[in-house]
């Protein structure tokens, strides 16, 4: 039993660390943010030279043969910089969905264009209905000849705007809300049927809905099987959630560092307010939640992926804990910042809003609350009346 | 990043549950348990029957204390074994005041002598120990206490009173900090470590009754007891360090990760045998709720531990992390204790074991669920409060 990391995952760590720190201050970042692309391409060329966009791909392709920690590892700087550039939804999702459904043809073909930083997929998943369901699907795709035709609306897809290829996720047959039934279709950004209509969210990320309208797909670029994408699907999000998590992980201890340091240099009434108790007892409590969420985030790394129901357990839980994590910790941030805490201008509201944010996606605590009790509390054996209990 | 166990780890494993398969006696399970069902106190052999078995074996009634003085010497992934599998399998805690309180303390800093005297008697479980901290006036602010000892030739003289002392109504020793210099610059600087055989003339010792009626803790006076100075921990008036490396050590074990564990999967068993709305209360989504929240809180804090345990193999001792798992350790035994009780509905209410009723009623699952919740208010008081832990934790380490 350890938790250390490596000798490669300190160096990718350190690698990580120094690429935040040299090229990601406040400034540039909020240069970034500002600008009409919300990216910076500069950057992702960088993440390629670094190694960086190969991390969860196979060798075979190119990839680094990255492991969950290793993820954890590189969205956790991200997180503590704030990273706004689209790694989460390109590299680890849709990235993802192709490492685990292509064909030998299709890896060989995109993974070392995604490595090299030449094409960026995201996956279009969400509908205006589907709320958290992954498996609420309207979008429908038809079939034509060797073709398929793809009528639907996807929400919020993030980093849609710098992407070159969309996933799509539609309905082939089945009801909509049905887990069978569902397809994946690989489409060019620019093909004709697809109408982006970009935003910048809250948390100055980026996002698009996405109008599909006739669009036509030949059946070459699908992933995977006909009708039976859902289970990929999930094990992607799972993942990915994971991920996520891991970027929370960074941005709490960011908050929960810089709040205790404010309140160390901030005076009032003669003295630095750190000094009141009831500010002493909050900045514990901000720390035990730090600890905590990073615990439950270990638990999820090192649970047994290859076994579903262990993942999916372990992802939820993760995933819920920090979730509240986020707004216990987050919401105390900004309240002992005082009126700091509620600008633009000073980098704590920031901090909590992509956190917020976080808590979202790929649902809030409630949905994973409910999926983790569905996946923990069936079946239990009703009580052994011979044995009585110890709560001591 | 590894969670998983060793080979030698899992053969340890494997050893662990033999052993309690084959050693932990039925009897003792069978008296536990009917006394427990009833509300009754257990008696000194109950308390003590598994520390004597387990000290006759590789020195396992003290995982942690080095082989020279008879311990296991455990690794920390051991240790968090041994504790897992004496919790599944139920088997009655070892009290702490020997093993993981003054015997640090008497191997640490006492003199080759009262190394002798003492540490066979708290590993094989023959001396029953009890702690002399907290006075009426002196309970977060412990430093503050104003039990004295005055020297007087070959002895001390000990006058005052000492409170909350648990078990002392079996106790052969107490372990006692008394005030050697009482005008000290600091209170903390006249403090002095003293061993008292409870048989001395002059102590007196006094029930408390806890709110579940329970008879745990007492007063324990001290009237011109004599106390031989052989008997002094290290050297007059340090006992404050003494005192705080105890503290540490006695935090250490506090989280209680393995028996929350175990308590959570019989409340789902209740659960499922309790009905509501119709249907076992374990469908009822705003229990199962609470449920997930409290197994949530204990996945963290048992990889909280781990972490902390990983730490303290590569060296480092029980820091202040402790306070963090006392206080987390504490608030989801609480949880616990209340959701079992909220389980039951109405059956929160009978409470056997008085001299009124001695007769079961309702589930015996129910018996003495809401006394185990009353009861459990105590865990974020004692130990030091949780709120002594968090000034622990500003001061030492946020810096504040």
């Amino acid at each position: 039993m350890n938790f250390d990391f490596t000798e490669e995952q300190t160096l990718l760590d350190n690698m990580v660390t120094s690429f935040v720190r040299d090229n990601y201050d406040w400034d540039t970042r909020c240069n970034i943010v500002k600008s009409e692309e919300g990216w910076k391409e500069e950057n992702w060329k960088q993440f390629a030279e670094l190694g960086l966009l190969g991390v969860p791909f196979e060798e075979q392709y190119g990839g680094l043969g990255g492991k969950p920690t290793d993820l954890m590892i590189v969205m956790e700087q991200f997180g503590k910089g704030l990273v706004v550039e689209p790694y989460l939804p390109s590299v680890i999702l849709a990235g993802g969905l192709i490492s685990k459904l292509g064909t030998e043809t299709q890896k060989n073909e995109i993974i070392p264009e995604i490595i090299s930083g030449h094409r960026r997929y995201v996956f279009a998943y969400a509908e205006p209905q589907s709320r958290f369901d992954l498996f609420d699907i309207k979008t429908s795709a038809t079939q034509k000849n060797e073709n398929y035709i793809i009528n639907g609306f996807k929400s919020v897809v993030f980093g849609a705007s710098s992407a070159t290829h969309l996933i799509i996720a539609a309905r082939t047959s089945d009801d909509q809300r049905s887990k069978s039934g569902i397809t994946l279709f690989l489409v060019d950004v620019k093909s004709d049927g697809i109408t982006l209509q970009n935003y910048p969210t809250i948390d100055e990320y980026r996002a698009s809905e996405v109008v599909i309208e006739n669009l036509n797909v030949s059946s070459e670029n699908i992933l995977g099987t006909v009708n039976d994408a859902y289970d990929t699907i999930e094990e992607v999000v799972d993942i990915s959630t994971i991920a996520a998590c891991s970027e929370a992980v960074g941005i709490l201890q960011v908050l929960k560092d810089s709040t205790t340091e404010y309140c160390k240099n901030r005076k009032q009434f003669g003295q630095p307010i750190s000094k009141n108790q009831v500010i002493q007892h909050r900045l514990v409590d901000m720390m035990i939640e730090y600890e905590q969420a990073k615990s439950i985030l270990y638990m999820a790394i090192t649970a047994d992926h290859s076994n579903s129901e262990e993942r999916q357990k372990a992802t939820s839980a993760a995933k819920a804990r920090i979730g509240k994590a986020i707004k216990s910790l987050g919401e105390s941030s900004i309240q002992l910042h005082g009126g700091m805490g509620v600008v633009d201008e000073y980098n704590v509201s920031h901090y909590f809003k992509r956190a917020t944010m976080i808590g979202v996606l790929f649902g809030n605590v409630d949905y994973h609350m409910k999926r983790y009790t569905d996946l923990t509390q069936s079946n239990i054996d009703t009580f052994d009346k011979d044995s009585s209990i110890s709560l001591s | 990043m590894d969670t998983a166990f060793s080979t030698e780890d899992k053969k340890f494993q494997e050893e662990v549950r033999d052993f309690i398969k084959s050693s932990y006696p039925q009897e003792l399970r069978d008296s536990i348990n009917s006394k427990r069902k009833l509300g009754q106190e257990l008696s000194r052999d109950d308390l003590t029957a598994w520390h004597k078995i387990l000290g006759k074996h590789n020195g396992w009634s003290a995982p942690s204390w080095p082989k020279q003085y008879g311990g296991a010497e455990l690794t920390p992934t051991q240790k968090y074994i041994f504790e897992q599998e004496c919790a599944k399998a139920e088997c009655q805690y070892i009290m702490p005041f020997g093993i993981n309180m003054v015997g640090p303390v008497i191997y640490t800093f006492g003199n080759e002598k009262q190394k002798e005297q003492h540490l066979p008697g708290i590993l094989n479980g023959e001396t029953f120990w009890c702690q002399g901290y907290s006075e009426p006036g002196s309970g977060s602010d412990l430093a503050s206490l104003k039990t004295s000892a005055v020297k007087e030739g070959d002895h001390y003289i000990v006058n005052g009173q000492k409170t909350w002392t648990t078990m002392a109504q079996y106790a052969d020793w107490i372990f006692c900090l008394v005030r050697t210099n009482p005008d000290a610059e600091k209170p903390q600087q006249g403090i002095s470590f003293l061993l008292i055989d409870m048989k001395t003339p002059g102590i007196t010792v006094r029930p408390i009754k806890l709110m579940d009626g329970s008879h745990e803790v007492n007063e324990t006076w001290f009237d011109n007891v004599k106390v031989p100075v052989e008997n002094l921990i290290g050297q007059e008036n340090m006992g404050w360090t003494y005192a705080k490396f105890l503290l540490a050590h006695e935090r250490s074990g506090i989280a209680g990760v393995a028996r929350s564990k175990k308590a959570i999967e019989r409340i789902k068993q209740i659960a499922s045998s309790e009905m509501s709305y119709g249907e076992p209360l374990i469908q009822d989504p705003a229990f199962k709720a609470k449920i997930a929240a409290a197994e949530l809180e204990l996945s963290a804090l048992e990889f909280t531990e781990l972490r902390t345990l990983a730490k303290d193999s590569a060296g480092k001792g029980p820091g202040p992390e402790s306070s963090l798992l006392k206080i987390k350790g504490t608030d989801i035994q609480q949880s616990v204790t209340e959701l079992a009780m909220e389980a039951v509905g109405y059956y929160a209410n009978p409470h056997l074991g008085t001299t009124l009723s001695n007769e079961y009623v309702g589930p015996e699952y129910a018996t003495n669920l809401s006394g185990t919740y009353f009861n459990f208010r105590k865990a974020s008081i004692y130990g030091g409060s949780n709120e002594i832990q968090r000034n622990i934790i500003a001061k030492m380490v946020l810096g504040l």
